[in-house]
């Protein structure tokens, strides 16, 4: 277990939206913040680096949301939703002012003191760069600690991309790179065009010696690792971040069970070699 | 399986097996004083009953409530009550309900919310669980009862309303004499003979005319309640007939499980062909998840009043055979019935020792007996083990054309 | 083995090639019959033999989870199912099922790539073969990327 537990799990404490920004023409992204006296032991900076939480839009429902903010930043949870179902387009269309509940944070985390001194590998497909986006941030603002910090992104289309800033200054940061792909470019696009994988060849780092931490749909992941593999980073140094349907988000509803493992309790975060098996089954 | 200081629960005086209270002898009619004591002492006491033509677990107030002279007969997609020559009391095997209605109930209300003029405020369900004395408790029940202590008290987050439930729980076990055609506990090391995680274990004596209980306390709690009964000490004979009793419901039990690598198995086997044979039989109607003494899922049902003043979240049991399950964007992770019973068998039996260091399976046949199409838990691991392909690929076979 | 040479050899995907030439590809062959639903191979595993259909329907599968499996190609008589076996790291990229009773050749790879270094001549006729399916089928996955069919905002 990566946190402190929670002491009441089960109820959701009211946060008030204070930000809201338009990622793409689906997708926001909405900072929290607890409401005034609502939340004694609300610590934000104590959640990590690929933890959830889950959101409740009052009246509607619940689901689980990674935290995309940086713990370093204080006070706020930062959420970036896309607008998919009747619960994260409720939770999409929070105006600031309105409130929201929150469970969390919960689940496992990127293993950033285990990539400290060797090369990060952070490779996101569509939304995945929201989990991986406290990592990004972490990692770059302790780029002393890492070595070569390469950050791959693959997103559908130019109307896709996340982060559209943040990436650009991102790959400016010294020893940082960005690698972006689309699967459909337009004629403006100068970038590259084709799969997450294809950009793994195109970024200096020592397999032997690197941690690669993975985030997007299943496809992607299993493709992606494999391409890992074959560049020669071992299975235990690949992390993938895992989705299953979620309730309860602590380990007792068994909905979101992947073989053996609880994603909301064992993952969402798993090493890529414990799972790798599973990951090849159909409707595990 | 498990071992005896294991299963032994929190705040109980656990009775090792080498240091065993006395037995005591009591006659049919302290039964009725033994139920009198513990709703005297404000328990809602819970046995068994006949209703709707099955034996179920519910609210007793006397011995006349008990099954008295009906035994069930069980087999793959069969239950049907008969009578016995006797009047025995507990002269069945299992029903349809288990323990986990009463200990992890079916429904059950986790907060409730209001708007306020600053959003909304959440207020958790009132604790307010009533303490249940469970009369009729047998082996493989106590496993299943450990079991879910396991899954519900055992990891970094507990289930609190079953946490209070269980903790003021008053167990009355029962040591089986008639095993039921689906069961298979001995092959599971869960029974029939109670062994402990019991306040008070009674060994049902009958025939030769006369009709009484041998009685062993497992807790102080047990000690007080058999204390303030009319009781006598065990003769030897009574010793040896409760010793028979229970083997007799062992040799006669209807099926085993051969559980030797078992968890192995059904992890290598995720392409077994055997998963499309039960998938051409198998309902996904639920049933055995829901009989099923340790199927512990649970979905949350949120709800709004028509004004949208009030929410409420309720907990309510699920299963992994239903298509909602799985549901994540786009559909179901698992939408084939192969999928479904391939997860809850491999979960049962495999996966479960990962998660919570024992089987999932305590032996109890019910996922067997209320079957409608009568799919055998005990057959189908056997038909996967007679032709196992080993880890990795599926091994498939080419004739030449 | 003079069957299974002589109906290899037939094969259209073989047609043309001389029959001395061809013939030590005979002993990289089996005959095999694949029931409707069967796997021919998964994604991820070694790509150790290729399919000459005889007979049948092969499909090229994605699984994604909360999805049907996406059908990438269909592939039926006369045509070859699995390139991965030809470029490293000879693992199959996509599940391939038969949909229909399937009737093939399968080709053990490593003894293929065994036969046409030892005979560049071979290498060469099997180059000239495949490479066609190769270009085709990467034309076609280009076209179905453009999604000409879809809506597109006016």
């Amino acid at each position: 277990m990566s946190a402190a537990a929670i002491a009441e799990p089960m109820l959701p404490r009211p946060f008030r939206v204070v930000a809201s920004r338009r990622e793409t023409g689906d997708t926001v992204t909405l900072e929290l913040v607890p409401l005034a006296g609502s939340v004694p032991d609300f610590a934000p900076d104590q959640f990590k680096p690929g933890q959830f939480n889950m959101v409740y839009a009052f009246g509607v429902g619940e689901v689980p949301v990674s935290l995309s903010g940086d713990p370093a930043d204080g006070g706020r949870m930062v959420h970036t939703v896309r607008a998919v179902g009747a619960v994260s387009r409720a939770i999409a269309a929070a105006a600031p002012g309105s409130v929201l509940g929150v469970r969390g944070p919960f689940g496992s985390a990127w293993p950033m003191a285990e990539a400290e001194g060797r090369d990060l590998l952070l490779v996101a497909g569509g939304l995945g760069l929201a989990p991986l986006r406290p990592a990004i941030r972490q990692a770059l603002a302790r780029g002393e600690r890492f070595g070569r910090i390469a950050i791959l992104y693959g997103s559908r289309g130019p109307a896709e991309i996340l982060y559209r800033e943040e990436l650009a200054a991102w790959g400016q940061r010294p020893g940082a790179t960005v690698a972006l792909t689309l699967d459909h470019a337009d004629a403006a696009w100068e970038g590259h065009v084709g799969v997450v994988p294809d950009l793994i060849p195109g970024v200096s780092f020592d397999p032997r010696n690197s941690v690669a931490m993975l985030c997007g749909p299943e496809v992607m992941l299993r493709f992606t690792a494999r391409a890992l593999l074959g560049a020669g980073v071992p299975a235990e140094r690949i992390y993938v971040s895992m989705e299953r349907n979620m309730k309860c988000a602590v380990g007792l509803c068994g909905h979101c069970q992947f073989g053996g493992d609880f994603i909301c309790r064992d993952g969402a975060v798993l090493r890529y070699d414990r799972v790798a098996a599973r990951l090849a089954v159909r409707e595990v | 399986m498990r071992s005896d200081e294991a299963q032994a629960e929190p705040g109980e005086a656990a009775a090792g097996a080498g240091q065993r209270a006395p037995r005591r002898l009591i006659a049919r009619d302290q039964l009725g004083a033994l139920i009198q004591t513990l709703a005297g002492s404000g328990y809602a006491v819970i046995g068994p009953t006949v209703r709707d033509g099955a034996i179920v677990y519910d609210e007793v107030r006397g011995v006349a409530d008990l099954p008295a002279g009906w035994t069930d007969r069980q087999e793959a997609g069969r239950y049907r009550l008969e009578r016995r020559e006797d009047g025995a009391l507990f002269g069945y095997a299992v029903g349809p309900h288990s323990w986990k209605r009463f200990l992890h109930p079916p429904a059950e209300l986790l907060w409730r919310a209001r708007r306020t003029e600053d959003g909304f405020a959440v207020e958790a369900a009132p604790p307010s669980p009533p303490r249940f004395a469970f009369l009729g408790v047998r082996a493989c029940e106590l496993h299943a009862i450990a079991i879910q202590d396991r899954v519900f008290l055992g990891g970094t987050y507990r289930d609190t309303g079953y946490a209070a439930r269980r903790e003021g729980a008053f167990v009355v076990a029962v040591n089986c004499g008639t095993a039921g055609g689906t069961c298979f506990c001995a092959s599971m090391g869960t029974g029939p003979g109670v062994s402990a995680g019991f306040d008070l274990a009674l060994t049902e004596l009958v025939g030769d005319g006369g009709h009484a209980f041998l009685v062993e306390a497992g807790s102080e709690a047990g000690a007080t309640v058999l204390a303030g009964l009319a009781s006598q000490p065990a003769t030897q004979a009574a010793l040896a007939a409760a010793e028979a009793v229970v083997e007799g419901a062992r040799a006669g039990m209807g099926r085993r499980m051969e559980t030797a690598g078992l968890k192995e198995l059904l992890q290598s086997n995720p392409e077994h062909p055997r998963w499309d044979d039960i998938a051409a039989r198998c309902l996904a109607c639920a049933n055995c998840t829901m009989v099923c003494p340790t199927c512990f899922c649970t979905t949350v049902s949120d709800r709004t009043d028509l004004a949208g003043g009030e929410a409420t979240r309720e907990k309510r049991w699920d299963s992994c055979f239903t298509a909602d399950f799985s549901f994540i964007h786009g559909g179901a992770v698992r939408a084939s019935r192969r999928s479904r019973y391939r997860q809850w068998m491999t979960h049962k039996l495999a996966h479960w020792i990962d998660q919570f260091g024992t089987s999932g399976c305590v032996g109890c046949g019910r996922c067997i007996t209320w079957c409608p199409v009568g799919i055998d838990i005990t057959e189908e691991a056997a038909a996967i083990r007679a032709q196992a392909t080993g880890p990795g690929k599926p091994e498939v076979t080419h004739g030449d054309a | 083995m003079e069957t299974l040479e002589h109906l290899l050899l037939e094969h259209p995907f073989l047609a043309g090639l001389d029959a001395a030439l061809g013939r030590p590809l005979a002993g990289c062959a089996r005959n095999l019959r694949f029931a409707a639903g069967e796997f021919l191979f998964r994604e991820g595993e070694p790509a150790d033999e290729f399919y000459l259909i005889r007979e049948g329907r092969v499909v090229l599968e994605l699984h994604v989870p909360a999805r049907s499996p996406l059908v990438i190609a269909a592939i039926g008589d006369g045509d070859i199912v699995g390139l991965s076996w030809l470029a490293p790291p000879h693992r199959w990229a996509f599940d391939a099922r038969a949909t229909a009773e399937t009737r093939a050749f399968g080709l053990g790879a490593g003894c293929v790539r065994e036969r046409c270094e030892e005979n560049h001549h071979l290498g060469y006729e099997m180059m000239k073969r495949i490479l066609p399916v190769t270009v085709r089928r990467m034309q076609a996955a280009r076209q179905q990327l453009l999604d000409v069919y879809g809506q597109h905002p006016a």
